[in-house]
């Protein structure tokens, strides 16, 4: 099993992978702009974006498949981009697996070891060998004789997994790992690549656009946008101090209102409340999420909100309401408002980011 | 009742396909051994054994056996260009691939005799150097490479534009280098495809004859190539021997399609698999 990977410079083993300043334009279209990013050593880091906003790009210059237009990249102390894709040793894993179509299952992982200089090549015994480890990890065993054309989406998904282990690459890189798949294979296969990552030890990034994906399987998320870093965080802290008004909305639901801050104090949709200690004055954008609200019945101190629907079930009831002019659901306790009713609603804490 | 009237429709429209076919296919394919055969097997091989239909016959093996790889090679080239590659010109390209396909086979001889005949272009400057192009065995050679020159790429661009460029990419993150890869990854995935157009280009190159005949300048056991030494037996009233030498032709065609049927039926499954995949 390719547990370890090799280091070459033990300094850096802590944060093995440096990306600095990255920049990279087709035409006239920036994909990243001066991205700069650290990956501690076995770390499971998700880049998360809408389409089109660089994480797939990010990727393939890790890779060695596109080359910046400025910036650095290091692992481990070493010039990734000095040096071609086929010697960097990194493992990736592509969003249609792009499995060799002629070759076996068996030949396909062995691709990787039977391709490399004579010298450092396994025996056909040691190859074998690997290739029977490898498919015993990914839950494979006895399907070395089949061909792509005869495995399901998740049958292929692991053996492109197995294909890159088996290079013993020094990273590994994942192309939006579950976007062919449908919902259920991709709940099971998201927990075991968790597992197979923490068997493995290996720094490994993933490419998604499924938030919640994301948030639920890695250490930390990287959030892109338009070529930019939002924010590289831990999930808990990207949910809850979001670092724009952007990443708040990408990441979850909730209220994002248009607001003033002057003389300390915060004025939204009508409702005026003391702005929390060192903001600065000035338009704002006011966040809260669902579960940090709380609805009362009018009149109390709070956002005007005009009940729209309500929905119970069993001891708390799903509300729907108006505020602002936008339309909100959250969940309430029990409670006897009905639809038409005018109520205030008070977030217990709320994020505000300057426009 | 619909499904019968519907079933007699079939029956009809089954039946003169059957009909045109022979009228056009079969029947003048039969009246080529027919004639070659008119005198008796002895006339017939007597008129096969004559030198000129033999240097023919040598001229024409020589002319396939040097134009079909060349446009293998360059059909292999054109496809991967194309399927793999976004560049500038790339639809230009495409439309020049297919311009043999369009322009007459006369005129591809043509263009040959302006370029390096007597008062051509260039042939000054080849009679300066001593090269005989037209009227000669080069010549030959240059016409039926532009008339085939579509065949293969034809036949591999649709393909490898379909199959894209992810599994080299894959191949080239495990380390492989271009060569492995081309030779590992790309020329397996579409070795059926590849051998589907060497084999069409193999059958026009060895029948062509309206290109062939504007530069080869007829001169028997020298430049002439099987259907070209058909004409001029024909024009001498020398039937015999002009469906004798047909049957030969006749025959090379019958194999290329037995070996297309044969590889169409046997590779069925893979080529399929290969396409859907």
């Amino acid at each position: 099993m390719p547990a370890s990977s090799p280091r070459s410079g033990d300094t850096d083993a802590a944060m093995p992978l440096i990306v600095d300043n990255v920049c990279k334009r087709f035409g006239d279209h920036v994909a990243l702009d001066g991205v700069s990013l650290e990956a501690r050593q076995g770390e499971f880091l998700a880049l998360l974006g809408p389409s089109g906003s660089g994480k797939t790009t990010l990727l393939r210059v890790l890779a060695g498949l596109e080359r910046p237009d400025q910036g650095a990249v290091t692992f481990a102390g070493e010039d990734l981009l000095a040096m071609d894709a086929r010697a960097r040793r990194i493992g990736m894993v592509f969003q249609h697996y792009a499995l060799f179509r002629h070759m076996s299952v068996a030949q396909n992982i062995a691709f990787g070891l039977e391709v490399r200089p004579a010298r450092s090549r396994p025996a056909p015994s040691e190859i074998r060998k690997r290739v029977e480890r490898l498919l015993e990890l990914v839950q494979l065993q006895g399907l070395g004789g089949r061909y792509p054309a005869q495995l399901s989406g998740g049958q292929r998904q692991r053996v492109a997994l197995a294909r890159a282990l088996a290079i013993e690459p020094r990273m590994l890189l994942l192309d939006e790992p579950f976007g062919a798949l449908d919902a259920r294979v991709r709940r099971d296969l998201r927990a075991w690549l968790r597992q197979i990552h923490d068997e493995t030890g290996l720094t490994t990034i993933f490419v998604t656009h499924d938030q919640e994906e994301a948030m639920d399987l890695a250490d930390r998320v990287a959030i892109l946008r338009d070529g930019r870093l939002e924010q590289v965080d831990t999930p808990d802290r990207i949910y809850d101090s979001p670092a724009s008004a952007f990443v708040f909305s990408f990441v979850g639901e909730g209220v994002q209102l248009p607001g003033h801050v002057a003389d300390g104090v915060l004025s939204a949709a009508g409702w005026r409340t003391p702005a929390p200690a060192g903001t600065a004055a000035g338009e704002v954008t006011v966040s809260f999420r669902g579960e940090c609200a709380d609805l009362l019945p009018a009149p109390a101190d709070g956002l005007p909100a005009r009940i729209l629907a309500v929905s119970r079930r069993g001891g708390s009831s799903r509300v729907t309401c108006e505020i602002g002019g936008q339309t909100f659901t959250l969940e309430a306790p029990k409670t006897l408002m009905a639809p038409g009713v005018e109520a205030r609603l008070i977030p217990r804490s709320l994020t505000l980011h300057p426009k | 009742m619909n499904a019968r009237r519907l079933s007699a429709g079939r029956l009809a429209l089954i039946a003169s396909a059957l009909i045109a076919l022979s009228l056009i296919v079969v029947l003048p394919l039969a009246m080529v051994f027919h004639e070659a055969l008119r005198q008796g097997a002895g006339a017939y091989v007597a008129a096969l054994a004559e030198p000129d239909a033999w240097a023919a016959m040598r001229l024409t093996l020589l002319v396939a056996a040097i134009s079909v790889p060349l446009n293998a090679v360059f059909g292999l080239a054109a496809a991967w260009t194309i399927a793999k590659f976004e560049f500038r010109g790339r639809s230009l390209l495409v439309t020049l691939i297919d311009l043999p396909f369009s322009i007459s086979p006369v005129v591809s001889g043509l263009v040959w005799v302006l370029l390096f005949g007597v008062n051509g272009w260039l042939g000054p400057l080849m009679q300066e150097l001593g090269i005989r192009v037209i009227f000669n065995i080069t010549g030959v050679i240059l016409a039926t490479l532009l008339v085939t020159l579509p065949f293969v790429a034809r036949e591999l661009i649709p393909l490898m534009e379909q199959q894209g460029g992810d599994e080299e990419t894959a191949a080239i993150t495990l380390g492989a280098g271009p060569w492995t890869t081309f030779f590992r990854v790309t020329l397996p995935n579409v070795k059926w495809g590849l051998l589907y157009g060497v084999l069409l280009c193999n059958a026009r190159a060895m029948g062509e004859f309206g290109a062939v005949s504007v530069v080869s300048g007829h001169i028997r056991g020298l430049t002439n190539t099987l259907p070209l030494h058909v004409e001029i037996l024909y024009n001498e009233y020398d039937f015999v021997g002009a469906f004798a030498v047909a049957t030969v032709l006749a025959g090379l065609a019958l194999v290329t399609l037995g070996l297309k049927s044969a590889l169409e039926w046997r590779h069925a499954g893979e080529l399929a698999a290969v396409r859907r995949h």
